[in-house]
């Protein structure tokens, strides 16, 4: 008995307050790398392609983009590239125990509202030397690289674009008497649309969903609400939120609205985003402020447009992951042979393109695959009236299961009722830290 | 044993012998992690930037001034009362039901302790998906009562409590049939032949005799219900609206989510340390000075 006791006090331990000692027993071992091996800045515009094996983590909502390009990259080139995927909500401790440790791979992508943060510590090499040799720099998203870049030295580059786009199920909507190709213009509309599609009364479906506990699904769809009425969310610095202002309010007013009426999936409230997307996808929702990087996994006719904001306009989140050099790499010119070739029209139009997703680079919006799909066109439309925030404390302030702005959300929506400004308070608050 | 075939410095060094594997494993697994967090609780240390130096008591001081600090103590308190109350209610019960012989008994022995060979994570799994209003073959039900399991924080906080009952109560009926079993037959016989009812031998009996049984359940179980992580992070993550939010997890999100500070987590964890050793030691003082 005495043995089970202390058997069983060990392991609760271990799950308690060795949380973090196994991170550090990790972080002791390491410590002093500054990079070495091959330098970056002199790889030549192409970087080197001598047969090495690189090390490429992502998280894993990116993993079909991510084994797209590594397998184009792997088939074309000496250089072998090995992915490694790791869940959505165990990323940042990874990269935070590698990161102590010494032991970052030689690439890594990090979700863009994150990587002000990250270069800001530290843990991407320089590659501006690099970026600025190329010929196209102008035309590579402008959101992703300024996330990246601190003190006017670019570290970072588009990996995958995500963005927020409204998408409706066209069956629904015509089964619903709503016409199959028109899109809601405004927010308004919108809500009017998903409780036409409730009132059918059809069993299992409804009329919209969205992640009510998923901090960072809810920054995805409703920042670009507020956006595309010419509202912001956040001061230019990321010190200050602005989500009590007016436009922001009309957002939660709308939703709560929604909410009340029963044409919200029920499961919403307390979704933390393993599943946000999984009841549109079956078919079981009407319409939905949904990622782009579906499209091409969405298994029936969609529609897609920007997200309409409460007096009309479009707008939508530059989200996604950029990419950069650990500074723990010790093959860096063989790491930037990769990131060259992957903004490489080859990669960009043969391997992103063709799979429906959203290219990282301007000029090569209007390409063959975008021309046969319109859908893609008004994608990279809107891609372009799009915005990403920049804010240091991003996760702890809006992705963070318990973060302010999920707090705020959840008052506003689900409870109608809670103190805004003091809610948004506590955003800034947290911001400022 | 027999000890006089052996000399004294002989058996000692084989003692040692003995000891020293698990030795090794304590110092390592054990000392060595827990003077190292002790030093991240003194230090700044950023998750990704690692140490930075000392910065006594500034860890502590961000600690305390958590603003989930004080809830999340409450709510662990709250859990570890429920938790312990019911699982040793009904562990003992479960074992006085099994305790006598019927024809039923190996059969209900072993689907009370069933639960108890899954993990607590794939267990918890297993319940997110039960208590899932999507994919929960229970979906139609919430859906006509209009209630979820884990959609308001007292639903969040009894279901999650169900799922540890049902996980550990088979854990706890096995502890308490031992201790029963210890219990000398004659002295339910002498109660039984001086009349006493089954009630009276059940608190003047078993009771009393049950004390170091009872004694280490409840350390066993408050120790385990005060380091809770595992159920509330898969099934609730802290939720609804941070109202299950325990103290290791709130350990897990300053180090992880979010505030990315080993450095507050590690004081954190050292203040729950300590918390934990004085609670053991009142106990254990508890059960013995009423026993002597």
């Amino acid at each position: 008995m005495r043995r089970a006791f202390g058997r069983r006090t060990d392991r609760r331990w271990l799950a308690g307050v060795l949380v973090t000692a196994l991170a550090l027993g990790v972080a002791a071992c390491g410590g002093d790398d500054s990079g070495g091996g091959t330098d970056v800045a002199q790889a030549g515009p192409n970087g080197v392609d001598d047969g090495s094996e690189l090390t490429l983590w992502t998280r894993a909502p990116l993993e079909k983009q991510a084994k797209l390009l590594v397998d184009a990259y792997n088939a074309g080139h000496q250089n072998k590239v090995k992915l490694t995927v790791v869940p959505n909500d165990d990323y940042v401790a990874k990269v935070g125990a590698a990161a102590g440790s010494g032991g970052l791979p030689d690439l890594f992508a990090a979700d863009i509202v994150y990587v002000p943060n990250w270069v800001n510590q530290g843990l991407f090499q320089d590659l501006s030397a690099n970026i600025n040799g190329l010929s196209f720099k102008d035309s590579i998203n402008k959101g992703h690289l300024a996330a990246g870049t601190v003190d006017g030295k670019a570290h970072v580059l588009p990996f995958v674009l995500d963005l927020s786009m409204l998408f409706w199920n066209k069956k629904l909507f015509k089964e619903a008497g709503l016409d199959p190709e028109k899109a809601p213009t405004t927010l308004a509309e919108y809500a009017a649309d998903a409780k036409a599609v409730q009132a059918m009364k059809k069993s299992g479906v409804y009329g919209t969903a969205a992640g009510l506990n998923c901090g960072g699904c809810l920054v995805f769809t409703w920042f670009p609400a507020i956006w595309a009425s010419g509202g912001e969310v956040l001061s230019a610095d990321g010190k200050e939120s602005k989500l009590g202002d007016e436009t922001a309010q009309k957002v939660y007013s709308t939703w709560q609205d929604l909410w009340k009426s029963g044409a919200v999936l029920p499961s919403s409230e307390g979704e933390t985003g393993p599943t946000w997307t999984a009841a549109f996808t079956e078919g079981k929702v009407g319409l939905m402020l949904y990622p782009a990087t579906l499209l091409s996994s969405t298994p029936f006719d969609v529609g897609v447009a920007g997200i309409p904001g409460p007096s009309g306009g479009a707008s939508t989140f530059v989200g996604g992951d950029g990419i950069g050099v650990s500074k723990d790499s010790k093959k860096a010119a063989q790491a930037w042979n990769f990131l060259s070739w992957m903004m490489s029209e080859q990669a960009q139009v043969e391997v992103l393109a063709k799979d429906k997703d959203v290219v990282s680079r301007a000029d090569l919006a209007n390409n063959k695959y975008a021309a046969a799909d319109p859908r893609l066109v008004t994608i990279n439309e809107v891609a372009g009236k799009g915005d990403t925030p920049v804010a240091l404390n991003f996760q702890q302030a809006f992705n963070a299961p318990n973060s302010p702005w999920l707090t705020l959300v959840r008052n506003q929506v689900l409870k109608a009722g809670g103190d805004l400004q003091k809610d948004n308070g506590e955003i800034t608050a947290v911001l400022k830290q | 044993m027999s000890t006089n075939a052996w000399p004294r410095n002989r058996q000692a060094l084989l003692g040692w012998l003995y000891a020293t594997p698990t030795a090794v494993f304590v110092v390592a697994l054990f000392v060595v992690p827990l003077l190292l967090v002790i030093k991240m609780s003194v230090s700044r240390w950023p998750l990704l930037s690692g140490d930075q130096g000392i910065n006594a008591p500034d860890n502590f001081e961000k600690a305390i001034d958590h603003r989930f600090f004080i809830d999340s103590v409450v709510f662990t308190v709250k859990y570890t009362v429920l938790a312990t109350v019911l699982l040793l209610v009904l562990g003992l019960g479960l074992a006085l039901l099994v305790q006598e012989s019927s024809r039923w008994n190996n059969l209900l022995r072993a689907s009370f302790l069933i639960p108890s060979a899954l993990g607590l994570a794939s267990a918890s799994l297993l319940f997110y998906v039960f208590y899932s209003p999507y994919a929960s073959p229970l979906a139609p039900l919430m859906k006509s009562w209009g209630f979820t399991f884990l959609g308001s924080p007292t639903a969040a906080l009894v279901s999650t409590t169900f799922l540890i009952v049902w996980r550990y109560a088979g854990f706890y009926m096995v502890l308490m049939l031992v201790g029963l079993q210890g219990i000398p037959a004659d002295v339910f016989e002498a109660a039984r032949s001086d009349g006493a009812t089954r009630w009276q031998t059940f608190r003047k009996v078993t009771l009393p005799l049950l004390r170091p049984t009872l004694a280490l359940t409840t350390v066993l179980c408050v120790t385990g219900s005060l380091l809770a992580f595992e159920q509330f992070y898969i099934l609730t993550k802290g939720g609804p609206d941070n109202s299950t939010i325990t103290v290791v997890q709130l350990i897990y999100m300053v180090a992880f989510q979010g505030q990315n500070d080993l450095g507050v987590a590690a004081a954190i964890s050292v203040i729950v340390l300590v918390a934990l050793v004085v609670v053991n030691a009142l106990q254990l003082r508890a059960f013995r000075s009423e026993r002597s």
